[in-house]
């Protein structure tokens, strides 16, 4: 399995030489000026210029390309054109964020999703059978903008029970360690500031969770449904096993392979950075911070910041891999 | 098997935390770190529980501050900040463009109008404790000369890389509280422009302190003291208590950055905000009819316009042509769709300038009249053009698409086939500015409150060169430009006015554009808060304001 994961890692390179060319030419494509988006539609033609030789922005692409990739070699991520700060640290004090919210999110989905799939498959045309996988089909569909804002307004305006957004309250202390704040607050014994940081998570992180949970459901539902009806099954409950224990030793884990590739999946999508909901909540994310790089043309940004999603969105898939040899003694990595 | 699986699971996720973990390195310990020592925590947290006899202020917008440098940024976020930590020699009074006193006391003015003499405060002190002197208004100019990056000075005065201190010859410290500027040419919009929020004048002990890092650690002479700025989250200010103006009535003011207009209004509506700009237009109604809620509309000093490209070969080099689209748009009907926040507009420059004609007639509304002239300019068959606007919504004209289909509706009643090409923002400016357009939607937001900025900027022939052309009809008119140039150089105030309102007029006669609206874009604030006074320049220091 060593050799194996080598060779993942290995595979990465290409991976990222792809991914950075693509990412380098996007962006290169798209029409617009960096220069012109530091310095404002008043600046003049001699401003611009001088700040496009002052950025290199006047060299040939197959140069800037070259040297964007000298420097990622080096494990340097290159400059913000824009704020001037080093993108490894911009996208430090960012990824966190979207980390802490993936997590979370990702925890409400596979929890609840991977229940209700269950049961709805036990309990096949049940109500509950019916009901959750209504909600799913309604949870798919939702559009994230509407769902938030409409939570926003129940929650905080109406209700007035959480935080409108933001990670923390402006009057919370917190010695930040992790950056990831509801670990922070716990390895500093901070109480408050880990109500507090949970009470702003819990709108994004269900607003975030709902399509996740909504595919994690469905997919656990038919896959449990199709082992059910395997003869191992028949065997178990023929020889007596306790209902739950077949449910959930024999059939779970057998159904769990194509829910674990949807659950591998639906992670990688989010820490890539969940633009809409960190929008609406405010969330001081990857996803926008991406955003506002790709509008303001920020090409340093832009370029690092889709390498780093993409080898983890690649470790993502490998952990995937390696989780089905758990479920799946049979499967072999080698 | 099970073991070595899970194994590999825990070296991999290392390796994820590392790159994690490679990515935040010490950088963002400062700036996370810094707030600890921040004060005034006792007196924030009051403000955050009780809803009354609140002192921290907090104010909701659509984007960050992108450098806390005012002479480096040129967008509204940066300076509303920076608005409130500096001050600059003169100021704008509070609600118009009329310059006061504020670093500097008095002025004078040689009799060529070369030489101007600045006589300045000797009781002020910068936030990290140096005395302003006569001497840091000298390396504040000095340095904004030094390169492209200092925008607005190179804007404003003229500076090039020949010429980096343009118009401005020298900056002497003639006095320790005494300053005096020689201009290679009388210039009589220079004390309006020395108003404008990017020549705050910054300590330079904290300049060289902070280096690079400089516009992260702001350090001015303003009302309110840069406390902490968290990234794409907040940024907040305390009050300077030795302030030698008005001193500030809020102990703390938060600038907070929610990006979604509707979310950021159910924040105002939740409270956990105190005012906020950028509405959508449909909340506007709701916030009005909140008991809890007043609307305050900041004066326009601004203008929207489509400019008709004079310079290509084809229809629009005819002013008869011009004058007969004019004619054909139905201007009311077109500013429905500013839904309540647009006046419209005859005039380049808004009547909030001094120097507005209000004796021109705007052109009205006749679609008779258009087909006639067209016929008479021969084009009473038809003639098809392209109409260039951007994607998204802009400060002055909140719709750009469905103004353009309007548009191209109404000019089909005169037989005018408009094709519209729609682009995002920076590919739409280099377009116009290159002159591919026959025309474009544009606008303009004044700097100095001065007529100058409007007239000259957008329709001298000095500025309608190809490719950097802020005159994007590429209007050329002799006679103009003589007229521009010489309220450019004449002192008395009252011959300005004259000359601008002659201005006016020609330009209203040639038509280079369809002149569309001035907006009043319009802010909700809790009623809570007292003495919010806009200001036409787009921001305002927060000294006056009381909380209830």
């Amino acid at each position: 399995m060593l050799n194996y994961i080598i060779r993942r890692l290995v595979s990465l390179i290409p991976v990222i030489i792809g991914v950075s060319i693509i990412a380098f030419s996007l962006m290169h494509l798209v029409p617009g000026d960096p220069a012109r988006s530091i310095l404002g539609e008043k600046a003049t033609e001699t401003q611009l210029e001088m700040l496009r030789e002052e950025l290199n922005l006047n060299d040939p692409y197959i140069v800037q390309y070259g040297n964007f990739m000298g420097k990622i070699a080096t494990g340097d991520l290159g400059d913000s054109i824009k704020s001037k700060e080093s993108v490894a640290s911009e996208i430090g004090s960012r990824l966190p964020a979207t980390i802490e919210l993936t997590l979370f999110a990702m925890t409400i989905a596979v929890v609840i999703g991977v229940l209700a799939g269950v049961i709805a498959a036990v309990k096949q045309y049940s109500w509950f059978d019916n009901l959750s996988m209504s909600g799913a089909l309604f949870g798919v569909s939702m559009p994230i903008f509407w769902l938030g804002l409409m939570m926003i307004w129940l929650f905080s305006v109406e209700l007035n029970w959480l935080p409108p957004s933001g990670r923390l309250s402006n009057d919370i202390e917190l010695t930040k360690i992790t950056n990831l704040y509801l670990v922070d607050s716990i390895l500093t014994l901070n109480g408050t500031a880990f109500v507090d940081a949970f009470r702003h998570l819990l709108m994004p992180g269900l607003a975030l969770a709902t399509i996740p949970m909504a595919i994690i459901a469905r997919m656990t539902r038919s896959s449990m449904l199709e082992v059910m009806k395997q003869d191992y099954i028949r065997t178990a409950n023929a020889k007596g096993l306790a209902g739950r224990l077949v449910i959930f030793q024999h059939a779970l884990k057998n159904a769990s392979l194509p829910v674990l590739t949807v659950i591998g999946l639906q992670f990688g999508f989010l820490l890539g950075g969940a633009v809409l909901t960190e929008t609406i909540f405010s969330w001081p994310g990857v996803g926008r911070y991406v955003v506002d790089a790709i509008l303001s043309r920020d090409y340093p940004v832009v370029q690092s910041t889709i390498l780093i999603i993409a080898i983890i969105f690649v470790l993502v898939n490998l952990i995937t891999d390696i989780l089905y040899t758990l479920f799946d003694p049979r499967i072999k990595l080698d | 098997m099970k073991k070595k699986a899970l194994w590999m699971l825990l070296t991999v996720f290392t390796l994820m935390v590392l790159v994690v973990a490679g990515c935040s390195n010490n950088d963002e310990a400062n700036s996370e770190g810094e707030d600890s020592n921040s004060q005034d925590t006792t007196d924030s947290e009051s403000a955050e529980e009780g809803s009354g006899g609140s002192s921290t202020f907090v104010f909701g917008r659509g984007a960050d501050s992108e450098q806390l440098d005012p002479s480096k940024v040129t967008d509204g976020e940066s300076i509303y900040v920076t608005n409130q930590i500096y001050d600059t020699l003169v100021r704008y009074e509070q609600e118009g463009t009329e310059v006061v006193p504020a670093l500097a006391t008095e002025w004078e003015t040689s009799d060529d109008g070369l030489e101007w003499t600045f006589q300045l405060r000797d009781d002020v002190t910068f936030h990290d404790g140096t005395d302003f002197t006569a001497e840091d208004v000298v390396f504040n100019f000095e340095r904004w000369t030094e390169g492209a990056e200092y925008v607005y000075y190179g804007y404003m005065f003229g500076a090039s890389e020949e010429n980096p201190g343009g118009i401005i010859e020298k900056v002497e410290a003639t006095g320790d509280y005494e300053v005096t500027f020689t201009l290679s040419e009388p210039n009589a919009p220079f004390l309006n422009t020395l108003a404008m929020p990017p020549f705050g004048i910054a300590s330079p002990d904290a300049i060289e302190e902070h280096g690079e890092d400089y516009f992260k650690n702001p350090v001015g002479t303003g009302p309110f003291i840069f406390e902490e700025w968290k990234q794409d989250d907040s940024i907040t200010l305390s009050k300077n208590e030795d302030y030698f103006g008005e001193t500030a009535k809020v102990d703390t003011v938060i600038f907070r950055v929610i990006p979604d207009n509707g979310a950021r209004f159910m924040e105002l509506q939740s409270g956990s905000i105190d005012a906020m700009n950028g509405m959508n237009p449909q909340d506007i109604q709701q916030a009005e009819d909140d008991e809890a809620l007043q609307i305050i509309r900041r004066p326009s000093m601004n203008v929207s316009y489509m400019a008709m490209n004079t310079d290509k070969e084809g229809p629009l080099k005819d002013k008869k042509v011009r004058q007969a689209i004019n004619l054909a748009i139905d201007k009311e009907k077109l500013l429905s769709l500013f839904e309540g926040i647009g006046k419209p507009a005859k005039n380049p420059m808004p009547p909030s300038l001094w120097g507005y004609n209000d004796n021109v007639e705007d052109y009205g509304y006749d679609v008779e009249e258009a087909k006639s002239l067209l016929a008479e300019a021969g084009y009473g068959d038809g003639m098809s053009i392209t109409l260039y606007t951007m994607s998204n919504p802009r400060p002055y004209l909140p719709q750009p698409k469905f103004a353009a289909q309007a548009i191209q509706e109404m000019l089909k009643e005169v037989n005018i086939e408009v094709e519209i090409v729609e682009n995002e923002w920076d590919s739409h400016l280099s377009a116009t500015e290159n002159g591919d357009h026959d025309m474009a939607f544009l606008g303009w937001t004044g700097d100095n409150g001065d007529p100058d900025n409007f007239l000259y900027v957008l329709l001298d022939k000095d500025n309608a060169k190809k490719g950097s052309a802020g005159n994007i009809a590429f209007y050329k008119n002799d006679e103009l430009h003589d007229i521009l140039k010489q309220a450019q150089t004449e002192l008395d105030q009252e011959k300005r006015v004259g000359l601008y309102e002659e201005a006016q007029e020609i330009i209203h006669e040639d038509a280079p554009w369809f002149p569309i609206a001035h907006t009043t874009p319009p802010l909700a604030v809790k009623k809570e808060v007292q003495n919010y006074i806009p200001h036409p320049t787009g921001s305002e220091p927060f000294n006056y304001l009381e909380l209830n």
